[in-house]
């Protein structure tokens, strides 16, 4: 374990030296507040709070952003270090390799925890400095920037795996961004193609469940908009009504596993590879 | 007596092989470490130095035979305590850029759980204490192999292995990397260093190990290896005014020299009976670089 704490804390200290945690840090701040001050605009006689309006715009913005910070810190992790040569010096100490990559894993969770943490955590409270009233909509926002943090986990260890997996650098980041493409964009153009051509005829709502699991970004986007009354209402088409057969534990559940299975895969093939 | 010589090995090397898909990197290699002693590793780029030291870590493993290093595997989960006492300097050693010397060296020796506190020692040591606080993205070729070789010394290691650690060094700095070796093996440590140049190690090391094709084709001090390769010494005189008749078995030069190879143990011999008028007696040996080129040849 305390070589697990030393590698993270490495990792930390290094995204602090090349200004990852700030910039992350300062990218989400910047868009969470534009989001809450131009996008809570038009809230204006209707009787719900600027936090809630927020929670919407935010946690689909979020659905882009988090993925793809994620991906960018983690694709490197692992082939980077092989390839620079550093990853053979580090196995040459009494290190074994599941807690380099767990090392690793908790120190890049920790920059985009914080990221995420700090950055919407000053939106909100912005929001609430400006004077309009949240009080129904702050555990929800608490509970978006938690399942934020854990979404960016997700793709890390997603990141991860495409690490471990492949032999250069390059390879890893074309693989990262067709990775965030295909789970971000094109399942769900896929899904609601399918949706439309099937008219209801084959899909059954339990089949549209499981399809929405195996995707952790439809799984965080279910958590966020159909889990609160007071976010629901305003999430429209996006709550697909099928998350209603789906508790938020069983959410939690699917990607909890998104995030661990990549992850305990990617400690087993990095453990086989040649350094 | 055996048995404690046994004990003596540090790494041990069983009819060792490694293939790559099809290629064959290192070829049944039988080689043995011992305490106190320093080994050159020697042979042409490819010639498998670079993998016996990765299988001498654990960090690839044997496709046969066996390594121990202080009798554990090292590839093994429980090599923990072996690799405590194990220090490595890789080919080009590649350090974190954004970390600071200081940094870095606390970093491995965390790793290693070391005390922090012998850290500006080391650094005091191998020269770089000056630039301890910059950050090692800044650092010169020469200061990060000088800081590679710090990690490499961190918790006074029992065995030290160094790819091609004088690639890059300036001759001064080589004087003084090479004074640290000689520090580090008179405290008993095993120290293996690979090199792609035989002549560069005269005088360091006390057994060289040739490598050509993954295959070991000679193991010896430098004089042993003079006498396997079997290149006869010759000796040379200007004699002036001597009938040349006499010498049977000298050529003559072009420049009127009289040259003759012999054996080593009659160097002694002839040099007693050339004559009083002898001049500009000189005896040639091999330099390493024809020995080594002589060991390439004879494994082809």
């Amino acid at each position: 374990m305390r070589q697990v704490f030393i590698i993270m804390g490495k990792e930390w200290r290094d995204g602090m030296r090349n200004r990852w945690v700030l910039a992350t840090t300062a990218l989400l701040a910047a868009l969470a507040l534009t989001l809450a001050f131009l996008g809570s605009a038009p809230t204006g006689a209707v009787k719900t709070g600027a936090l809630a309006v927020t929670i919407v715009s935010l946690s689909s913005l979020t659905i882009f952003l988090i993925p793809l910070i994620a991906l960018l810190l983690s694709y490197d992790a692992i082939v980077g270090e092989i390839d620079r040569g550093t990853m053979a010096l580090l196995l040459s100490y009494p290190v074994a390799r599941w807690q380099v990559v767990f090392g690793k894993f908790f120190g890049h969770l920790a920059i985009l925890g914080f990221a995420t943490v700090i950055g919407y955590g000053f939106a909100g409270l912005a929001l609430q400095l400006a004077g309009s009233d949240n009080s129904g909509a702050w555990s929800a926002f608490m509970f978006m920037i938690g399942t934020s943090a854990l979404l960016g986990g997700v793709f890390v260890a997603i990141g991860y795996f495409i690490s471990t997996l492949v032999r250069d650098r390059g390879t890893a980041g074309g693989i990262a961004i067709g990775v965030w493409l295909f789970f971000v964009l094109l399942y769900d153009m896929a899904l609601l193609g399918g949706l439309v051509v099937d008219q209801g005829r084959n899909v059954t709502p339990q089949m549209l469940n499981v399809l929405l699991l195996l995707n952790p970004a439809d799984v965080y986007r279910l958590l966020n908009l159909t889990t609160s009354n007071d976010v629901s209402g305003f999430a429209g088409v996006a709550g697909l009504g099928a998350g209603a057969g789906l508790g938020s534990w069983t959410l939690m559940g699917a990607l909890a596993a998104w995030m661990v299975a990549p992850l305990v895969a990617s400690v087993a093939l990095f453990a086989r590879r040649q350094v | 007596m055996k048995h404690e010589f046994v004990n003596r090995d540090t790494v041990v090397l069983r009819a060792v092989s490694r293939t790559y898909g099809r290629q064959l990197a290192v070829d049944a290699v039988d080689l043995n470490l011992r305490a106190g002693e320093c080994i050159g590793l020697v042979g042409h780029n490819g010639a498998g130095k670079s993998t016996m030291i990765k299988m001498m870590l654990g960090l690839i493993r044997p496709t046969r035979g066996s390594v121990q290093v202080f009798g554990e595997d090292p590839s093994a989960g429980a090599a923990a305590k072996a690799r405590r006492e194990l220090g490595y300097l890789p080919e080009n050693v590649a350090l974190h850029p954004s970390l600071t010397g200081a940094e870095t060296l606390a970093f491995y020796a965390r790793l290693k759980g070391q005390p922090a506190a012998g850290n500006e020692a080391l650094l005091e040591r191998v020269g770089i204490a000056a630039a301890a606080d910059r950050r090692v993205g800044t650092y010169s070729k020469g200061m990060r192999q000088r800081l590679g070789l710090a990690q490499a010394l961190l918790g006074n290691p029992r065995a030290l292995l160094l790819d091609e650690p004088t690639t890059g060094l300036d001759p001064a700095l080589r004087q003084s990397f090479y004074e640290i070796i000689g520090e580090l093996r008179r405290d008993g440590a095993t120290i293996l260093l690979s090199s792609h140049a035989l002549a560069e190690l005269e005088g360091q090391v006390d057994r060289v190990v040739v490598m050509n094709r993954g295959r070991k084709v000679a193991d010896g001090g430098i004089p042993e290896l003079r006498s396997l390769a079997a290149i006869p010494p010759r000796i040379r005189f200007r004699a002036d005014g001597v009938e040349i008749d006499k010498f049977a078995g000298w050529t003559t030069m072009l420049d009127g020299r009289l040259e003759r190879a012999c054996a080593e143990d009659e160097v002694a011999a002839i040099l007693r009976e050339l004559p009083k008028s002898a001049r500009q007696i000189e005896i040639l040996r091999p330099t390493l670089d024809e020995l080594y080129a002589q060991f390439q040849k004879g494994a082809e």
